[in-house]
């Protein structure tokens, strides 16, 4: 057995069974993810407005997100008569790529990284901005005018927002010195970043909430005004897709935000994935608190916010911590 | 300047409504898991009535079968009061009281006539039937299905 693993690494490459190992890992944590998530934005949801949730399937409701994939598995790929066929069936894989490729470069644990990548950080800005292209794809693909709003908000509000997004981000680059984002859990050491940069750390969070699409910033989606927004003609699995990519979303910005000002995988005692996984899925429970207690802005409030302030703001934080380094 | 206040008194507010949502997450939840369990009926909660057993005799119903409920029903719900005098007792014992409870309002005035407080409401809110007859109830029968389950 050990000698026919050997012989197949010697063929193919250590490199190449690395990341072959790593990525079945992070096809794991993307749909381990995306279950306890949606069990857990359900528990959450009910308990903030006093009622327990889901409770019927398996104990405390656990198997409820099982219950729902086979549903969805079960459910007939509908394709309205006027699609845009190409695009419509392309959206929901394409949001997809990006996702797992964020995964890659993501330290869980000192050793635990699929592949450190010495431009780590531009690797995740670049193909997160990819998932509102699936998006505006599957809104115009769709032959809806609800899809289309909603893929013609996003653009507008993920355009908005990836600027403070990256604005937050470039002052810890400064500090950690390096791209790498395995060099930059390493910087933190001493302290979090989060103390020498908590309004990048505050710009961050809230642009994140906006890329993700997540409430306040639900625009695209906007279950009140828009049906589903971008994706109100998909059904089954296909809309089962941009669900999971939503909640992956969720846990990676969670994560990059983790990775970059809260110590990622250090902490005492405990093994490093522990402290990770602790960390994230704080944040995560934040969005999900945000989700249940704030309602949807109006849209020129929400491009308001990012262009005048938080864009400003952000470049103010950047010139104040180049300043203090350069001295 | 404006800004500032603006945007330190709008953070504010967010903060204040996170806490009361996880205020909200903490405390103990108000919904009454359903078919689990039941929520306790009101003392005053009016679903159809029922016939009270007498107190010295529990075989019979405190009923004597004097009609003022038939006749005092607004919506004639209320039919086929009959009854007979068993020997030895003084009063008539209702042998049939049928009550049409679909058109019954529950509006309580038979309850309220009754001369000998034979009457009330019971707390059988979750009544089921397929068919129309299901809800002609025999009072009668029903009290004596409900002494044999006691």
């Amino acid at each position: 057995m050990c000698d026919t693993i050997n012989n197949i690494i010697n063929i193919v490459g250590k490199e190449v069974v690395r990341t072959v190992i790593g990525l079945v890992g992070v096809f794991i944590v993307v749909l381990g993810n995306a279950i306890m998530l949606t069990w857990t934005e359900r528990k959450v949801a009910g308990h903030i407005q006093r009622r327990i949730g889901p409770k019927e399937v398996g104990p405390f409701g656990l198997l409820q997100s099982f219950a729902d994939s086979v549903k969805l598995l079960g459910k007939e790929l509908l394709t309205p008569a006027n699609v845009e066929k190409p695009l419509y069936y392309l959206a929901p894989t394409l949001i997809f790529v990006p996702v797992l490729v964020t995964f890659v470069v993501i330290p869980f644990d000192g050793f635990l990284q699929v592949k450190d990548i010495n431009t780590g950080i531009l690797v995740i800005l670049a193909f997160s901005s990819l998932t509102v292209l699936s998006i505006l794809i599957g809104g115009w693909g769709s032959d809806n005018k609800y899809s289309l709003i909603g893929a013609v908000r996003s653009v507008a509000q993920n355009i908005a927002y990836e600027i403070p997004l990256l604005l937050s981000l470039l002052p810890i680059i400064f500090m950690a010195n390096s791209f790498s984002l395995r060099d930059v859990v390493e910087a933190q050491k001493g302290l979090w970043f989060v103390v020498y940069q908590p309004i990048a750390f505050l710009i961050f969070f809230i642009a994140s909430v906006a890329e993700t699409n997540r409430t306040p910033f639900d625009l695209p989606e906007a279950e009140s005004e828009l049906v589903a927004g971008f994706h109100t003609e998909y059904s089954g699995m296909r809309f089962s897709l941009f669900f999971l990519a939503e909640y992956t979303n969720m846990f990676i910005v969670s994560a990059i935000a983790v990775t970059f000002f809260l110590g990622g995988y250090q902490g005492p005692i405990l093994p490093g994935v522990v402290w990770f996984f602790m960390k994230t899925y704080l944040l995560v429970f934040v969005l999900l608190w945000f989700r249940w207690t704030f309602p949807r802005v109006r849209f020129d409030q929400l491009l308001n916010f990012s262009w005048k302030i938080l864009i400003p703001v952000s470049f103010l934080n950047l010139l104040v911590t180049g300043g203090i380094l350069k001295l | 300047m404006r800004v500032v206040a603006d945007i330190i008194k709008g953070a504010y507010s967010l903060i204040v409504g996170m806490g009361v949502t996880i205020r909200a997450f903490f405390s103990p939840v108000v919904t009454c898991q359903y078919p689990r369990e039941t929520v306790n009926i009101s003392p005053r909660f009016r679903c159809h009535t029922k016939l009270v057993g007498d107190p010295e005799n529990p075989d019979r119903t405190k009923c004597i079968v004097c009609g003022m409920c038939e006749r005092n029903c607004p919506s004639h719900s209320i039919k086929k009061v009959e009854g007979e005098k068993k020997e030895g007792e003084k009063k008539k014992t209702a042998t049939s009281y049928i009550l049409d409870f679909t058109t019954c309002s529950q509006c309580g005035i038979c309850v309220e006539s009754c001369p000998v407080d034979a009457l009330e409401f019971s707390d059988d809110y979750n009544p089921v039937g397929l068919k129309r007859e299901d809800f002609h109830y025999d009072l009668v029968k029903e009290y004596e299905k409900r002494k044999k389950a006691v």
